[in-house]
């Protein structure tokens, strides 16, 4: 009984934490959602205005789309590139720490100064892209000053500052592939395209599906480099959900608005975290 | 999911902290706390605010004075409000008091002003930044209009002569492409976080036109018109077909005043403030700077900061907080004192800002201007276009909804300057339809 005690005492301190810092917020910002507050007098209830407010406002469905075009993007770039990446280096016969590391360098760096740093590699007139594309002769970008491709600007940024972690654990799930399988597939006289698509993936499929899920959940939230790479420019191409919620929250001090913006995603990312649940339940099992 | 959950939270804790002003009384004094001191860092501020307080306390044995550094900041405004540690007595830009009025967040200060010394000698056009329905929320103490600021080492540089600044945008583009055959970017111009919306409204008023115009009960978006089109021409002719603004854009005040400062920039829109922050940060000289009236000079934006009281602080508080915004910086019976201070301590004076505060008319304006002139330390004449053309340029306030408008404005401007075959018209429609939709919410 005392071991009981004892650990229901470790327990209720975290469930204290859990519920203090994470549901009590959670609950909340639900009640906020339909509130508009001024935090001098009482709550104003406002039903759903502060949804019907959202709705109208154009930039709701421009962040939405650009969120989901990062998400995308993020997925064709960022999900396949740390996976190769992984294979490479599970190959390495020499040097194997010294790539590791440098692979996973960019991961200790600050956000905000890896977004400081690509601000200056991107800048359209001394930067370092285009001081070296017209070294080659090669055309120039306008990078984070163009419409177009300022999305994919941000996205080879996050790939880069982030793929050192996923690089490794998809490093560690390869190492777990019993060596007797790709022996077996060298008899069968596969090459290396066949030995990962038929060994290394289906051997990965668990990793890669909640690296996957988790990555989506990551991307929808992105937030650190539009803000301070972009502002959400040029022209609203890289106003996300949660550039858009800062926005309602702390330009215009209407914090219901942003509640409710911010239980919406929470709706979208929900159905995310479920799948991963359900995966890693399926993979325990 | 972390981070929708962080901001889930801040919101939250923002909403769920305690209330309440802090406490009245001490020892039988008011206690006021109040913001506005300069940080460690500006020494010489530093110590004329700290004697200033130590002064005002000696005077008012009844009042305890308790400063803190820094200033209003919008985005952490409400969590201090909401959290308790609000300042009694907090500073304000001119963009912060409307919104805070309409979302009842200052103090009603009334039938408090009646009894504020001078206060009839203050430019009414500052006293209705803080009125709204026949009541006051707050105190105007400085004013400045937005003007040419320039460097008058790199238009020399450029054969261009310092002592006559760009009057028109004309001259502004000319000046420009000779500054940017120079070697220097001739001008840039904010687009980035609400600032290109804020600049655009400046650039608006100097050709004649505005954003907003007051429509019966309501407001309306007013730049899809022949100013509007203009001012984006003019734009698009320096950046694109002179190439005279630089490669980069998506620039913010930050950014532009680096270029300033590192003397890799010929001009820029910016209040007299830029200044002394420039020269200050870059331990630069007042010499290599001018300052010009708006290009145009058919109207400029309105700029400035004051004082407004916490809506939950006691009639006490209120009380003893305007005795001091008033002795501190609405006083002209130490218009003298203060200038002495800064010339006897080798301060600049001169500069159309603190300790001259441009707020007033009648004779307290009467005997500033005199002893501006007796006192000044600095060469006033590389500043002198600004002021005697800001006196012929007629300015006006900034918007309703200020931030949401030049939200929707820096796209028109981001796109003006990122793209060389942006459709003005398109984009001007566009905002238009959006601005609208945030104006019909002004109440």
């Amino acid at each position: 009984m005392r071991r009981h005690v004892t650990a229901y005492g470790f327990l209720s301190a975290a469930l204290v934490v859990f519920a203090v810092f994470s549901w009590y917020p959670v609950v909340r910002g639900v009640v906020l959602s339909f509130q508009q507050v001024n935090f001098v007098t009482s709550p104003d209830w406002v039903g759903w205005e502060n949804f019907e407010r959202l709705f109208a406002d154009p930039l709701f469905a421009v962040a939405w789309r650009n969120t989901f075009y990062f998400t995308v993007l993020a997925l064709v770039i960022g999900f396949g590139v740390p996976f190769l990446t992984a294979v490479v280096l599970n190959e390495l016969r020499h040097a194997k720490g010294y790539f590791r590391l440098l692979v996973y360098l960019p991961v200790m760096l600050p956000p905000v100064v890896t977004a400081l740093l690509w601000r200056w590699f991107y800048d359209p007139g001394p930067g370092l892209f285009n001081s070296v594309l017209r070294g080659l002769g090669l055309p120039t970008s306008q990078w984070l000053d163009s419409s177009g491709t300022s999305m994919i600007s941000l996205v080879l940024v996050i790939t880069w500052a982030n793929m050192g972690a996923a690089t490794l654990i998809y490093l560690a799930a390869l190492q777990t592939i019993p060596g007797e399988l790709y022996e077996a597939a060298d008899l069968d006289g596969a090459g290396l395209v066949r030995k990962v698509r038929h060994v290394t993936i289906p051997q990965t499929k668990f990793v890669i599906m909640m690296l996957l899920l988790l990555q989506v959940v990551a991307t929808m939230q992105i937030f650190t480099e539009p803000f301070v790479m972009t502002g959400g420019g040029p022209e609203e191409s890289t106003v996300t959900v949660l550039l858009l919620l800062y926005r309602y929250a702390f330009y215009y001090n209407d914090f219901g608005t942003a509640s409710a913006l911010s239980l919406i995603l929470f709706a979208v990312l929900s159905v995310f975290s479920s799948l991963y649940l359900v995966i890693t339940r399926r993979a325990d099992s | 999911m972390k981070k929708s959950a962080a901001v889930l939270l801040g919101c939250v804790l923002v909403a769920g902290c305690g209330s309440g002003a802090t406490d009245g009384e001490a020892g039988g004094k008011v206690v006021v706390n109040i913001n506005g001191q300069p940080p460690q860092t500006q020494a010489f501020d530093r110590k004329v605010f700290d004697e200033d307080v130590a002064e005002f306390e000696k005077l008012n044995q009844d009042i305890d004075l308790v400063p803190h550094e820094g200033f209003m900041d919008p985005k952490t405004f409400s969590a201090k409000l909401a959290g308790g540690q609000l300042e009694d007595v907090f500073y304000v830009y001119f963009t912060d008091p409307a919104a805070l009025i309409a979302r009842r967040q200052a103090a009603d200060l009334t039938s408090y002003v009646k009894d504020v010394p001078h206060y009839g000698d203050i430019k009414q056009e500052l006293k209705d930044v803080f009125t709204a329905d026949g009541k006051v929320y707050g105190l105007p103490t400085a004013n400045y209009t937005m003007g040419l600021l320039y460097s008058r080492t790199n238009f020399t540089k450029a054969g261009l002569d310092p002592d006559a600044p760009p009057k028109t945008w004309d001259e502004v583009r000319a000046a420009a492409k000779k500054l940017k055959n120079a070697g220097v970017t001739g001008f840039a111009e904010y687009s980035k976080s609400n600032q290109g919306g804020w600049h655009f409204t400046t650039w608006m008023k100097s050709v004649g036109g505005d954003v907003a115009r007051k429509d019966g009960d309501t407001y309306k978006a007013d730049f899809n018109n022949d100013k509007g089109e203009e001012v984006l021409r003019r734009l698009k002719e320096m950046r694109w077909d002179d190439g005279s603004m630089g490669e980069k854009q998506l620039l913010e005040i930050g950014d532009v005043q680096n270029m300033m400062g590192a003397g890799q920039l010929g001009m820029y829109l910016a209040a007299p403030d830029n200044v002394a922050a420039i020269v200050n940060q870059f331990k630069g000289k007042y010499d290599d700077y001018g300052l010009a009236a708006i290009p145009g000079q058919k109207g400029t934006l309105l700029g400035g900061e004051g004082y407004m009281v916490n809506p939950k602080a006691s009639p006490e508080k209120i009380k003893a907080g305007l005795k001091w915004i008033q002795w501190k910086y609405l006083n002209p019976d130490r218009l003298e004192h203060n200038l002495r201070v800064y010339k006897d301590r080798g301060q600049p004076v001169g500069l159309p800002i603190p300790p001259i505060a441009d707020v007033w008319t009648g004779e307290p304006r009467k005997k500033q201007e005199e002893l501006k002139g007796e006192y000044a330390t600095m060469p006033v004449k590389n500043f002198q276009a600004y002021v005697d053309g800001s006196d012929r340029t007629k300015g006006s306030l900034e918007p309703p909804q200020a931030q949401q408008v030049y939200a929707i404005l820096d796209s028109v401007v981001q796109a003006t300057l990122t793209n060389a075959a942006a459709d003005h018209a398109a984009l001007l429609k566009d905002a238009e339809t959006k601005v609208n939709a945030v104006l019909a919410q002004v109440k």
